[in-house]
């Protein structure tokens, strides 16, 4: 088990091409602590792979430095930083049985044939493998592979970190459930270092305790699942996280207040440098829009029943938002008025969160 | 032009790939099929194209019986998981293929290839060749090609599946709208109910070779007529419990009842009673909430919304709910549950209601 810091981290595919070099990463500082559970989200070609890449010892970083417990391992190879990593699809070996695939890197590692019997046994417990130890790999479903996959790495006693990219891109609705929580019950048990990359907010915000959110080779932010919630540091990451993201709207600073469209939203400081920034916004997520008979009118422009809730497309002076309106609600066909939970409304200039703790 | 499926069905080496089926689709409404990995969605819709032989049934469209029509006779685009286009061609020529066959004009070529070019928001990339496109562009530049063909019936097998999270939310919320505007009959499968909710329409749930319900989306979602099919549309999975029902009501297995004279039409016995997860409730709020105790599995916190995954009565449950509730492992916890919010099942898994 380690801690893994990641210092000044930054990468090129095409480092000889001078003033045209482009960094698939740009500045990525990280310290994730021993035992903790972390998330890389974001999009296709957002970086996320090659920062997993890096710390996995596959890829050298073009700069910057990765530390396990303060050692620095940047120039060593992947099975010298004893790294166990879960694939997108399941990589088990065929022809063995499932004891066999769970005892090969223990095996390998030329450990004594009782002790290798003994941690089989207790990790094939912790995956509900036991009755399966002695079927053949190539008979198990999907996700019955990927236990496996997961199990290798669960028995042995030196891995470092653990890594999984996208893991559950193959799994069923279903029983990715039942995978996610036993993942998590797992994390508990061994506390192993976990770092579960994804482009699935549900499953990393449900995974991990704190995620980098990843955008264009940029840690955007790393916080926990409430923090990337409640107060998200770019509009980027209120857009990705939330379906339907963050509402990003046009707003003014006049006398001392926040305004939309000539709608007072809450008391707010000016902003201190305003010939620096080109674009100020306002960002509420549609969770904090509430059906308000005081507040401003809006016409429906669209419902959708999502079952649990709805979504209600809205538009004021030609600006459009999304709202959330839990089952229990009624949606009024007519004469719909709004308003903003000032509290949770925030303001982005440029795109970045401009202060966390204004007067409210 | 409605499309009927008559007494479909297919067989091969003795294993039942589709039961057989009955199912009229109205012209110009989206369709969903909703089943897991293995439930027959993509035979199924194999059949409908015409690219599988059934082994029994009729297909008819318009009236006309059309099973042992050639798959290029029908009038019917497909779009699959796997981004596929022309590698050698350019988006534009991709999306114009279909009108190649057709003898049309240059110039109406060009102009339709804009307008669904337009569309889809791929305009800037008519140039390029498939290659150059991300997995998003790519699926766009397929879908654009089904659009110009202009076709009845429009197939999309997991069209988003591929896709990036956010990615498949934007066109999950234009392909309805798309397709609308041709008035083209659509069937497109998945094995996301939240991405059946979100397309709205008509669904179907599929379950090993079998549509268990076809209704209109949310009536299906609200009012699932088997435990099958309430299963199959489910996510997280519908909560399950074995209960007796005698002439004082509703008892779990732990002794916790409904007193109540719902039901009183169905002879006392043993059912099974199935509800959502965000339907039991850390909080009472409605007047025959019944409270239920489980001890705490696991909890998820996905920032804005819990999911408790606990173990009540022999059975494992979640409760999605609103909030952050960060219970320990192996806490014992208080729910509440509504009578009113749950299905009742006999012992063949069908829906049984209170009239």
């Amino acid at each position: 088990m380690a801690e893994v810091r990641l210092q000044q981290i930054r990468h090129s595919y095409n480092v000889d091409a001078g003033e045209e070099t482009e960094y698939a990463l740009e500045k990525i500082d990280q310290v994730w602590e021993d035992g903790g559970a972390y998330a890389l989200l974001g999009p296709s070609g957002c970086g996320k792979s090659t920062l997993l890449n890096i710390v996995s010892g596959l890829l050298q970083p073009t700069e910057g430095k990765v530390l396990f417990n303060n050692n620095d391992v940047t120039s060593t190879t992947p099975d010298q930083r004893n790294i166990a990593q879960i694939f997108q699809f399941p990589v088990v070996y065929d022809t063995m049985t499932v004891h066999d695939n769970l005892a090969f890197p223990l095996r390998n590692r030329k450990m004594g044939n009782a002790e290798i019997k003994e941690r089989v046994k207790t990790v094939a417990e912790m995956l509900d493998l036991t009755a399966s130890l002695n079927q053949r790999a190539s008979g198990l479903t999907a996700d019955g592979k990927q236990k496996i996959s997961l199990g290798r790495g669960l028995v042995r006693s030196d891995v470092n970190i653990m890594m999984f990219d996208e893991p559950l891109t193959v799994i069923d609705p279903h029983l990715k459930w039942q995978l996610r929580t036993k993942l998590k019950q797992l994390h508990r048990q061994v506390g192993f270092t976990m770092v579960y990359v994804t482009h699935d907010q549900t499953e990393a915000l449900t995974f991990a305790d704190k995620v980098a959110v990843m955008f264009e080779g940029e840690v955007v932010q790393f916080g926990t699942p409430e923090e990337l919630f409640l107060s998200p540091n770019h509009t980027f990451v209120g857009h990705f996280i939330g379906s339907p993201g963050m509402n990003f709207l046009p707003c003014e600073l006049d006398e001392g207040f926040l305004v939309f469209s000539g709608n007072r939203i809450k008391k707010s400081a000016p902003i201190t440098q305003p010939e620096t920034t080109k674009k100020i916004e306002l960002g509420v997520r549609p969770e904090f829009i509430k059906i308000d008979s005081n507040g401003f009118p809006v016409n429906i422009i669209r419902i959708d029943d999502i079952g649990r809730y709805r979504i209600v497309k809205v538009e004021h002076s030609g600006y459009f938002f999304n709202v959330y309106v839990p089952e229990e609600f009624e949606v009024p066909t007519e004469n719909l008025r709004v308003s903003f939970d000032p509290q949770n409304t925030h303001i982005y200039c440029d795109g970045w969160l401009y202060d966390k703790k204004e007067p409210s | 032009m409605a499309l009927e499926f008559k007494n479909l069905s297919k067989k091969e080496y003795n294993v039942t790939f589709i039961a057989p089926f009955s199912l009229k689709l109205k012209p110009g409404i989206f369709n969903t099929i909703l089943g897991p990995t293995l439930s027959g969605k993509t035979t199924l819709l194999r059949l409908m194209a015409g690219l599988e032989k059934p082994t029994s049934g009729e297909i008819w469209h318009k009236e006309i019986n059309v099973t042992k029509l050639p798959v290029q006779q029908r009038n019917v685009a497909m779009v699959y998981q796997q981004f596929i286009n022309y590698p050698t061609m350019t988006v534009f020529e991709n999306i114009a293929s279909p009108l190649r066959v057709k003898k049309i004009t240059e110039k109406e070529v060009k102009s339709r290839v804009h307008k669904v070019a337009e569309l889809l928001k791929i305009s800037p990339l008519l140039k390029r060749r498939p290659d150059e496109l991300s997995g998003g562009q790519q699926q766009r530049v397929a879908l654009a090609r089904a659009l110009t063909k202009e076709a009845e019936l429009v197939l999309l097998d997991e069209p988003l599946a591929n896709l990036d999270y956010k990615l498949r939310e934007e066109l999950r919320e234009e392909l309805p709208r798309l397709f609308a505007e041709t008035g083209a009959t659509v069937v497109y499968t998945t094995t996301e109910p939240s991405e059946a909710l979100l397309l709205g329409g008509y669904s179907a749930t599929l379950h090993e070779g079998r549509i268990t319900q076809y209704d209109p989306t949310q009536s299906l979602y609200k009012d699932p007529i088997s435990l099958v099919a309430a299963k199959t549309f489910s996510d997280p999975p519908l909560n399950t419990v074995k209960v007796e029902k005698n002439s004082e009501g509703i008892f779990l297995e732990d002794g916790a009842h409904w007193k109540t004279s719902k039901y009183t039409n169905n002879p006392n016995g043993n059912y099974t009673l199935g509800f959502r997860a965000h339907h039991l409730k850390l909080f009472s709020t409605k007047n025959d909430d019944l409270k239920l105790t489980g001890e705490v599995l696991v909890t998820e916190i996905s920032g804005s919304e819990s999911f408790v995954h606990l173990k009540a009565n022999g059975n494992n449950w979640v409760v999605h709910t609103h909030g952050i509730y960060n219970f320990k492992e192996e806490e014992q916890i208080e729910m509440y549950l509504s009578l009113s919010n749950c299905y009742l099942f006999d012992t063949e898994g069908s829906r049984v209601y209170d009239e």
